[in-house]
């Protein structure tokens, strides 16, 4: 290991992916690949908490389906969301017989739960794992903004919090021969370059991503050019032009493999999101569906995904705060 | 890992992203158009009380049920869940009207309903509009007690 | 022709009060509530230097239905309670004069939230 850097000695498996997208993101380009796409975002729950919950639930649910595995096969769950003290994961894990372990790293959880996911198994302590988020547009609306039925503009810089809840099975490289491995992880810093406008997420998260890059480029010795496809989490549209401008200062190019999952999920001109979309589900949502979806079918073999997440709280940003943000970068290659 | 204030006015400097001048130019024709037309259906309510369904009447009372009829319409319409999309696309137009008060007044307590009907809905209603009232009050009795001396 | 000219003057004069919040939110990012506050603050004060009621009387609703007007009443009911009953009509005449503003809203608040739901938005 370099500083930041995790190399995995046995490359761990992602098995199985399963998707579950809100009616908005079922329209969207990445739509297809869902395994579920819901009609109606409150599920016949009576809140859109519970909603989120359900899905969370649902999601793991339909992962140990297609895997053909119960739930006490599971070793560990790795999981999070955006609800205050982690509700949406929380809560659905009730419904499971499964070890868990509750993240937070706002919308880079992702990162965070594949990389501690893959450390594990490839430690030995465990044969496989689940790693999961879930996000709901309507809970981050009020828990972050404001009521719904508040009639009031989106601010140009503004992104669209993704409904979705998505899951991915990672098992001991030595127990299958599914191709699609993590090879290597960096863990990102919390970054804070003094952004305090909560309405350009962006600006926020482009330093903590630039940051994790330029970190994981060093340790591993590879360039931009050596992935198929670099995907940030949920830059956004300028977010993303920003960091492709910052990142070419610093003499790593991210031409045309580079993209952003805020950026695909959605279709900007036809939906209305504005720079696109957001949320801890966003990354894991295009990742489960549209980008494994190419690793297994060898359309794409090297992927570098940066989950990037803004780490503030209603309340730091009314106490004046700036925000920090956090990126982690996972590499996933086809092997063999 | 953190910038020193220079470097993070830099970096700010840098990133910013002024927003299109076509942008400015339509928000605030719809912020003109909404608007005006909430204040013509205002003065048509006010003109329908004042000369058809109260005649004669003191110019309080209709300007005061000219504000009831149009808090209700802005109820309804939120609740319906009509009242944001006019938010988004009117802007100021339909935050600066009193329909943008009750709005701000209606849109918590719904949100918030359902943790309840006395902690969540009641306890919830002035979140943002509290702030009007607390300021409005306040400088009515700084405005009434100056009027005292002068 | 004068009902279209006094409409045309509604219609105007209550565009260009709201295009002035639409520049502040443009340019400053201020929220609905800092908006809210700014105008009735600026109503409150054109009341209370005694220009409110020329402009009411020039564009009618629309200077009194933008939140300036719930400002102007507050202030208005203020001063006519100093006149009339000193002290105590200075603390209380605001509020009086608003009452059909305040009390409209929360109680239509109340019933409207006891029998809505939030709409999922697309």
């Amino acid at each position: 290991m370099n500083r930041q850097t995790i190399f995995f000695k046995n490359p761990v498996a992602i098995t199985h992916t399963a998707a579950i997208g809100g009616p908005k993101e079922g329209e969207g380009p990445v739509g297809k690949y869902f395994d579920y796409v819901l009609s109606d975002d409150l599920l016949k729950q009576k809140s859109h908490e519970h909603a989120e919950i359900e899905m969370q639930l649902h999601v793991v649910r339909c992962l140990l389906n297609k895997a053909k595995l119960a739930d006490i096969d599971v070793d560990c769950i790795f999981a999070g969301d955006l609800m205050d003290e982690i509700i949406g994961c929380n809560f659905a894990m009730r419904e499971l017989d499964v070890p868990f372990m509750g993240l937070y790293n706002a919308c880079a959880t992702f990162g965070e739960s594949l990389i501690l996911g893959a450390a594990m198994i490839d430690g030995g302590f465990f044969e496989n794992a689940v790693c999961s988020t879930t996000s709901h547009f309507a809970t981050a609306e009020r828990q972050y903004r404001f009521p719904l039925e508040l009639g009031s503009q989106r601010t140009p810089l503004s992104q669209w919090t993704v409904t979705g809840a998505a899951a991915v099975l990672l098992e001991n490289g030595k127990n299958t021969d599914c191709p699609v491995r993590i090879t290597c992880g960096t863990v990102g810093k919390v970054v804070d370059y003094g952004v305090s406008d909560a309405n350009d997420m962006g600006a926020v998260m482009v330093p903590a991503a630039m940051n994790t890059l330029i970190e994981h480029f060093k340790d591993t010795g590879r360039s931009p050019d050596y992935y198929d496809l670099i995907a940030t989490g949920d830059l956004g549209h300028a977010g993303s032009r920003v960091l492709q401008k910052l990142m070419a200062e610093k003499g790593y190019e991210l031409k045309d493999n580079y993209t952003d999952c805020g950026i695909l999920i959605f279709n900007r001109e036809a939906q209305n999101v504005i720079q696109g979309g957001s949320g801890a589900c966003c990354s894991t949502l295009v990742f489960s569906s549209y980008i494994y979806n190419k690793l297994r079918n060898g359309t794409i073999k090297k992927v570098l995904l940066v989950p990037t997440g803004a780490l503030l709280s209603k309340t730091s940003s009314l106490q004046g705060e700036t925000i920090p943000a956090i990126a982690h970068a996972v590499s996933v290659e086809v092997v063999g | 890992m953190r910038l020193d204030k220079e470097e993070s006015k830099k970096y700010l400097k840098e990133i910013r992203r002024d927003m299109p001048a076509s942008k400015h130019i339509s928000t605030v024709f719809r912020a003109f158009l909404t608007g005006g037309i909430i204040c013509c259906i205002g003065q048509g309510i006010s003109d329908i009380y004042k000369n058809f369904l109260l005649k004669g009447a003191e110019e309080d009372t209709i300007a005061g049920l000219t504000t009831l009829t149009i808090i209700l319409i802005t109820g309804i319409l939120t609740g319906l869940g009509v009242y944001d999309k006019i938010g988004n696309f009117g802007g100021a137009g339909s935050i600066v009207p009193i329909t943008g008060f009750a709005n701000s007044v209606v849109s918590p307590a719904i949100e918030h309903k359902r943790e309840g009907v006395i902690l969540g809905l009641c306890s919830n209603m002035f979140t943002i509009a509290g702030p009007v009232i607390v300021f409005g009050i306040s400088a009515s009795v700084i405005v009434g007690i100056i009027y005292l001396f002068v | 022709m004068t009902i279209f000219l006094t409409y045309l003057k509604v219609f105007a004069v209550g565009g260009i009060i709201c295009v002035s919040g639409q520049i502040l939110i443009n340019f400053t990012k201020l929220t609905s509530a800092r908006i809210l506050v700014i105008f009735l603050l600026l109503g409150v004060f054109l009341e209370a230097i005694g220009v409110f009621k020329y402009l009411k009387d020039f564009a009618g609703a629309g200077v009194t239905i933008p939140i300036t007007g719930f400002g102007s009443n507050l202030a208005k009911g203020a001063i006519k309670g100093a006149k009339e009953s000193g002290f105590f009509g200075a603390v209380t005449g605001g509020v009086k004069a608003a009452a059909a503003g305040l009390s409209g809203a929360i109680f239509i608040g109340f019933f409207v939230a006891l029998f809505s739901n939030s709409k999922s938005k697309t």
